[in-house]
């Protein structure tokens, strides 16, 4: 069921009206950008810990 | 204008990985006399190789021109290419281990021969195949155009240094097979980094900081457009092409071979979190767009010549050239040249596969080894020759508006190929009519739309949802090959057919 934290990644990545602003601005990003370029690690973080935890279960 | 250091190292750097190409043959004990080591590289690279093949398969040339000038021209739309390259990661995750497993066990190269080989429906599997092949020639040529603009920026005269180099590629494709895209890729992956990460650094610093180069950005394109009353506007639109593009991604020939070259499940699960680096890279690429908005390059007088022949794809080659000294900038289109050859020898590899096993073999009948491979590799070089003719005789507005239809095509695949991964609820009849349905809509639309937007405004219940294309009609293709299933299993069942058995989907 590890692949439940996958499902998180649609919703922080296609919330448009969420992130479609410019403040707060950070490292002079307007918050569209910076936002969405953390998008990036995090979904990857949570691949990881899906890989990582359907690993200890089978090794293949 | 010329520029006779970055000419150079750019020449250089493409001879260097020409070489490598011809020796990547004898790479992991190749015999290139069967179609699964020239084209799949016998299923034996491990997560470094897929890692920096599948890098330099779907992160292409293309990408690293159109991406930016679709932001110097249109804006924060262009980010788009973000959330698309965040999306596709957990369907590599869930779904392509399993294809992986399916195709290593029967000895599958390519998605239309595991359709063949689920539903025994030939039709189906030619259809998909076909459509694999049509989309993925004008994907080559956009590949050739993105070379293009940079043989144009360094000032080399004519069509020559063009066809010279896909000549070579040809010739490497044809020698070497999946391992000679597989070991450039390295090199291409490698430059493509250096190049963006100094590029981050250096030219920010150059316009006064990050803060200052988006304080240049005209307001109207720095965020989306915030929707009209009653519609969900830019947002829907935004949203829709990001996961439509990711669905669709991986259908293509050249991703799925990427793919299936994998050794193990395991790798491409693990690359699954290790890829988006990749995303990172083209989200900063994509601010580039931005850089050459803020640097002023459109009204440089030494690059108005190669934006009026290239339009918005020359604001990168021009930011490059003005931003940094001659050898760097030569560093710079080398990665971009060479990250037009490695996709481009995948997906002539790829469509070869598919024409072997797809289009030749169920009418020619098993062929001995050696003469499939030949024959897999006489196509490749069919697909680059074809693709050369085609940027060379047609306006590169065509060929642009051609993939933008590839893309509406290849996701027409998607109910056969991925939904088929987990039931066999489904009829191959009703799969083909559904697909038939999914394209004749599709390019109904876009062509209403003049070939120019992949969005239309659709209405439903009274609200109007601007949308891809390909996702609209990719689920009306899904219900209609649902709803037809249940009276076509009921008259002509095709269950019997699955040479694939229940427990190899686990």
């Amino acid at each position: 069921m590890a692949k439940f934290l996958l499902l998180p990644i649609y919703v922080i990545a296609l919330a448009v009206p969420f992130f479609n602003r410019d403040q707060p601005e950070l490292f002079g990003f307007p918050f569209f950008y910076w936002y969405q370029l953390l998008t990036v690690p995090a979904g990857a973080l949570l691949i990881f810990i899906v890989f990582k935890l359907e690993d200890k279960g089978q090794g293949e | 204008m010329i520029y006779p250091a970055a000419t150079i190292i750019c020449l250089v750097l493409i001879a260097f990985v020409v070489g490598l190409g011809f020796a990547a043959g004898r790479w992991k004990g190749g015999d290139m006399s069967k179609i699964e080591e020239w084209g799949l590289g016998g299923r034996k690279f491990g997560t470094w190789i897929s890692w920096f093949l599948l890098g330099g398969d779907l992160y292409t040339a293309y990408t690293f021109i159109a991406i930016p000038a679709l932001m110097f021209g249109a804006g924060a739309a262009g980010f788009f290419a973000v959330p698309y390259t965040v999306v596709i990661y957990p369907i590599l995750y869930l779904v392509f281990p399993k294809l992986w497993r399916i195709a290593n066990r029967h000895g599958y190269l390519t998605g239309p021969e595991f359709v063949r080989g689920r539903y025994g429906n030939h039709a189906l599997a030619l259809a998909i195949a076909v459509t694999g092949i049509v989309a993925t020639m004008p994907y080559i040529a956009l590949q050739l155009v993105g070379m293009q603009t940079v043989i144009g920026a360094l000032g080399l005269p004519g069509h020559a240094p063009l066809v010279i180099a896909f000549a070579v590629l040809a010739a490497f494709t044809y020698t070497s097979g999946l391992r000679a895209p597989a070991m450039i890729s390295i090199v291409k992956d490698l430059l493509i980094y250096l190049t963006v990460i100094v590029a981050v650094i250096v030219i920010p610093a150059q316009l006064g900081g990050f803060g200052a180069m988006f304080a240049k950005i005209p307001p109207a394109k720095l965020l989306l457009a915030a929707p009209p009353a009653g519609s969900t506007g830019a947002y829907s639109g935004y949203a829709t092409l990001a996961l439509g593009s990711a669905m669709a991604l991986f259908l293509y020939p050249h991703s799925m071979t990427g793919i299936l070259s994998a050794s193990s499940p395991r790798v491409i699960r693990r690359n699954a979190a290790m890829l988006p680096a990749y995303s990172i890279i083209l989200g900063l690429l994509a601010l580039l767009g931005f850089m050459a908005v803020a640097a002023g390059v459109k009204t440089m007088p030494q690059f108005a010549a190669g934006f009026k022949q290239f339009g918005a794809s020359f604001s990168v080659p021009a930011l490059l050239l003005n931003s940094f000294p001659g050898w760097f900038a030569g560093v710079a289109f080398g990665a971009i040249a060479i990250g037009a050859l490695v996709p481009a020898a995948i997906m002539a590899i790829a469509a070869a596969n598919i024409f072997t096993r797809d289009i030749a073999g169920p009418f020619l009948g098993t062929q001995p080894p050696g003469r499939e491979a030949l024959l897999a590799k006489l196509f490749a070089i069919f697909m680059v020759v074809a693709a050369v003719l085609f940027v060379l005789k047609i306006p590169v507005s065509y060929a642009v508006q051609l993939q933008l239809l590839g893309g509406m095509w290849i996701i027409q695949t998607f109910p056969a190929i991925i939904f088929s991964l987990y039931t066999r609820f489904f009829n191959g009849w009703a799969l083909l009519i559904g697909w038939a349905v999914g394209i004749v809509s599709a390019t109904w639309l876009v062509a209403l739309n003049h070939f120019v937007s992949a969005v239309w405004p659709f209405h439903v219940f009274g609200w109007t949802v601007p949308s891809y294309i390909a996702l609209a009609t990719v689920l009306l293709n899904a219900i209609i090959a649902t709803v037809l299933s249940v009276p076509l299993n009921a008259v002509a069942p095709d269950r019997v057919r699955d040479k694939t058995a229940a427990a190899e989907y686990v």
